[in-house]
């Protein structure tokens, strides 16, 4: 049923519908309202979930750790200082192969101290062996969470999962969002099956210290599944279409690609603004159009070349830094791999740290700079302030 | 030196909130360090996260916001570079009690020559009133709805446990009694730690039946005993009421410190 609804409301919804029986989360803006509402689902009843109110966003993932390995399907949520400091035990939980869901309001990193938005924090966790899911809207955010469990879960996966999502920009605004019912989601969704746990009359030992002669092919495995990843988390988008729907069958989005000249690639809600700016430089006769990235990690490398084949530039909107990196953007290298040898010029903008807004005419200034053969750059800069 | 020469008043409006106890901590800290004689030269405030390390912001020496929890770590560092600086932590009971547990108990033990003013206003204010390690079992929270279920944390206890050489517990309410036991923290060589318990009417008072301002600073009122009181009543073979909060001087000694200077 269609509902008017906060987006951080519809993700506790979402994960009310998942069943964990495990939530532990520290407060921290703006992911905090999740949280918030899933003590209250508890504190009434209409979870039978354990609440854990921990003392740090380590000691949160910590818990989430210790009871998906003791064979619970768990939650936790957080944001920027809060995922960073969770650094440690998320290389932990994928290393251990843990199926652990959390959601990631997207929120820059201090110093300075911000609350507002941009990617850098999960895209920090780049490498913490995690996959990685970008919504555009509440709805794709809602919807992701079901897809993500299913694909952490599968016993050819068992990788855990970030549901990424821009801080305020979908936390704190209320959009039409389609809450499925209870029914839908438990046949998608089916009750957690552990390939392995913890179990005193079946012991097993996890995280133990491996030797030099082992520890390599422990990364080889990890890297495999998260390959595999890109496969199943299609194959979850092209099932949640028959369940729910709606289809995710693709790790990327064309959004005006035919015949384009000039693509802009991009991450987030901020895919929101670009089709409107798409839009308007195609009623001005501009050959312009987007592709969506819905997945970092797996990075849909193939799929990327395809979609940009024939393109003559492509700009990538970075909503992060990578100091020292001649690129810039974390985002334009990824793209730029994809399509190495193939002549097409790639482009980094650096745009929307720290919450500063990116507007229509931003997007088109960027897909100018593009085709002008200027890019790997800061863009809207306050030349003032430098 | 007066009050002017501390606070930074171009960073006026603060932040905090119609009614909050934070301000009389800032200024009864303020007083105390302006009774000691130091100066804005020699003199650092250092913070993590949360309404309470908001407070550096506004004053004009040195100052570090740190991580939240952190503060005390990285307070280490800056008295160990230099002695000579007076350092001075805020902190809130989030902050401290709760992701910082371990950086309090171990800086306590080392008795490094701070100052802690802990702000306790027993909640998270900052992210919207979650419950801490400090929300009063039965308090109602963002996260607790219907009322704390886990025992709290004596932080002041907790501190003289660990080894600090100065502990002292007040309220926003006792504004003598709490800048008194700031400046006896100051000149305590070692670790000091001044609990200040506080109103945070925005998002603890107004789920738990003191909605306004004065109605919270009452509570703080009426919830302390007296040190001195207690121990009366224990001479005298009274029953000592369990549900009062004991305020006053804990401890003031002399166990060897760490960063102080010769």
């Amino acid at each position: 049923m269609m509902e008017i609804m906060e987006g951080s409301h519809a993700v506790a919804e979402a994960v009310k519908r998942c069943r964990p029986e495990v939530v532990s989360a520290y407060p921290i803006t703006p992911q905090t309202h999740i949280v918030e509402r899933l003590a209250e689902f508890v504190a009434d009843g209409e979870m039978e979930s354990d609440y854990l109110t921990v003392d740090s966003e380590f000691s949160a993932l910590s818990a989430c750790v210790g009871a998906s390995a003791a064979g619970s399907r768990v939650y936790s949520s957080t944001s920027s200082q809060g995922l960073i400091l969770m650094a440690e035990v998320c290389f932990n939980a994928s290393g251990m192969r843990l199926p652990i869901v959390m959601s990631i309001a997207n929120r820059a990193l201090g110093a300075p101290l911000s609350i507002w938005n941009d990617q850098q924090d999960s895209i920090a966790m780049r490498d913490s062996g995690w996959f990685q899911l970008y919504a555009e809207d509440v709805q794709e955010l809602v919807d992701y969470h079901f897809l993500s469990y299913r694909v952490a879960e599968d016993h050819n996966i068992l990788l855990p999962g970030f549901v990424c999502f821009d801080g305020f920009i979908l936390s704190h605004t209320y959009e039409p969002v389609d809450i499925p019912d209870q029914e839908t989601v438990d046949a998608y969704l089916p009750v957690f099956d552990p390939y392995q746990k913890l179990d005193a009359n079946d012991p097993i030992s996890m995280g133990m210290y491996a030797t030099p002669d082992y520890y390599m092919e422990f990364r080889y495995e990890l890297d495999r599944a998260m390959e595999r990843a890109a496969g199943a988390i299609e194959d979850a988008g092209r099932a949640f279409g028959e369940h729910f729907g709606r289809e995710y069958g693709s790790l990327v989005e064309a959004y005006r690609m035919d015949d384009a000249d000039t693509a802009l690639v991009a991450m987030g809600s901020i895919c929101g603004t670009v089709k409107d700016a798409v839009d308007e430089m195609r009623d001005a006769g501009r050959k312009v159009g987007l592709l969506k990235l819905r997945s970092f990690r797996p990075f849909p490398q193939a799929e990327v070349a395809r979609a940009l084949d024939g393109v003559a530039a492509v700009a990538v909107l970075d909503k992060n830094i990578s100091p020292g990196m001649a690129m810039k953007g974390a985002v334009g290298l990824e793209v730029r791999d994809a399509l190495w040898k193939t002549g097409i010029d790639v482009y980094s903008y650096v745009i929307g740290l720290g919450g500063r807004d990116v507007r229509k005419k931003d997007i088109a200034a960027v897909a100018d700079l593009a085709e002008s053969g200027r890019g790997d750059m800061f863009y809207g800069l306050r030349e003032e302030l430098i | 030196m007066s009050f002017e020469d501390w606070f930074r008043e171009d960073r006026l409006p603060h932040i905090y909130c119609t009614g909050c106890g934070n301000g009389t901590v800032i200024n009864c800290t303020l007083e105390a360090v302006e009774q000691m004689g130091w100066t804005v030269d020699d003199t650092v405030f250092i913070s993590g996260i949360g309404c309470s390390s908001r407070a550096p912001g506004y004053i004009k020496t040195d100052s570090l916001h740190t991580t939240h929890g952190r503060a005390l770590a990285f307070a280490t560092g800056v008295k160990l570079a230099n002695p000579r600086l007076h350092v001075v932590v805020f902190t809130g009971d989030g902050d401290l009690a709760a992701i910082g547990g371990n950086h309090f108990i171990h800086a306590c033990r080392r008795n490094i020559d701070l100052t802690v003013v802990c702000m306790n206003n027993m909640i998270y204010g900052m992210t919207g009133g979650q419950g801490s390690p400090c929300t009063p079992v039965g308090a109602i929270s963002t996260t607790t709805p219907y009322g704390a279920a886990e025992p709290v944390f004596d932080l002041s206890e907790l501190a003289v446990t660990a080894g600090a050489n100065y502990v002292a517990r007040w309220t926003s309410y006792h504004v003598r009694e709490l800048t008194k036991a700031v400046q006896a923290g100051l000149e305590t060589p070692g670790f000091s730690f001044i609990e200040a318990l506080t109103q945070c009417p925005t998002a603890y008072g107004r789920r738990n039946k003191l909605r306004q301002v004065s109605d919270m600073v009452q509570y703080l009122r009426t919830s302390v005993i007296l040190v001195q009181k207690i121990q009366r009543m224990r001479e005298r073979g009274e029953p000592v009421p369990e549900d009062k909060i004991p305020v006053g001087e804990f401890v003031r000694r002399n166990r060897p410190a760490m960063g102080v200077q010769k």
